[in-house]
């Protein structure tokens, strides 16, 4: 897919660096591949609206940015959920699906499933292209 | 040539363009205050921050990765649990 990752919070890169050698190595093989940053004070992720300024840390929020380095999607949870990487997949292989073809993809799209195409044809014929249940697994 | 590491490590933190200067909010008690600027459909802000890779401290930039697709995850924190 392409895609680079980095991983933010208020941690400092010594806490990253411990974390990754002391716990994420045990989890991934060889950890981690991605840079781990420090936001010290939550200066970016005020910007990005995560920084819980009660707490002092960056919650739970994650950000797909195109290629043009305009922001896609993004995610923002309380920290006691975890993410949906199979989501987060998904919606990286859409955007980049609808970035190179101009189809867009409907509810519940999965790579193989059907797009839509845009246009006074379709306009009131959504119906016949596409039905509820598609936007279930 | 880069400063040596030491037990701080200054980076630029948010980086301000002139679009993104007119949006924060104005000056209270001397101080500019930031406020959320991303949104969907709209550039993201840069930002600069130390970080640790591939076995050493480096300062990563976002816009580095202009040209490529991101995925930016903030998370509480180390050793947290979920």
């Amino acid at each position: 897919m392409g895609v680079e990752v980095v991983a933010i919070s208020t941690d400092s890169r010594f806490s990253h660096k411990i974390w990754q050698e002391e716990e994420l190595s045990k989890m991934v093989d060889g950890g981690v591949p991605f840079p781990l940053l420090s936001d010290a004070g939550g200066r970016v992720g005020t910007v990005y609206g995560v920084y819980d300024e009660d707490a002092g840390v960056d919650i739970r929020g994650r950000f797909i940015i195109d290629p043009d380095f305009n922001i896609r999607a993004m995610e923002v949870l309380t920290p006691e959920v975890g993410r949906n990487v199979s989501e987060l997949i998904r919606q990286v292989k859409a955007f980049q699906h609808v970035v190179e073809t101009g189809e867009v993809t409907p509810s519940g799209w999965q790579p193989g499933k059907p797009t839509l195409t845009p246009g006074p044809d379709l306009a009131g014929k959504v119906w016949k292209e596409w039905k509820p249940e598609m936007a279930f697994d | 040539m880069e400063k040596k590491d030491g037990c701080v490590k200054p980076s630029k933190g948010v980086i301000q363009t002139e679009e993104t200067k007119s949006a924060a909010e104005p000056v209270q008690n001397g101080k500019e205050t930031q406020k959320m600027l991303a949104k969907v459909g709209k550039p993201a802000p840069d930002f600069e921050l130390s970080a640790f890779f591939e076995g050493g401290f480096k300062n990563v930039r976002l816009s580095d990765h202009k040209g490529k697709w991101i995925v930016v995850c903030f998370y509480p924190g180390d050793f947290t649990f979920v």
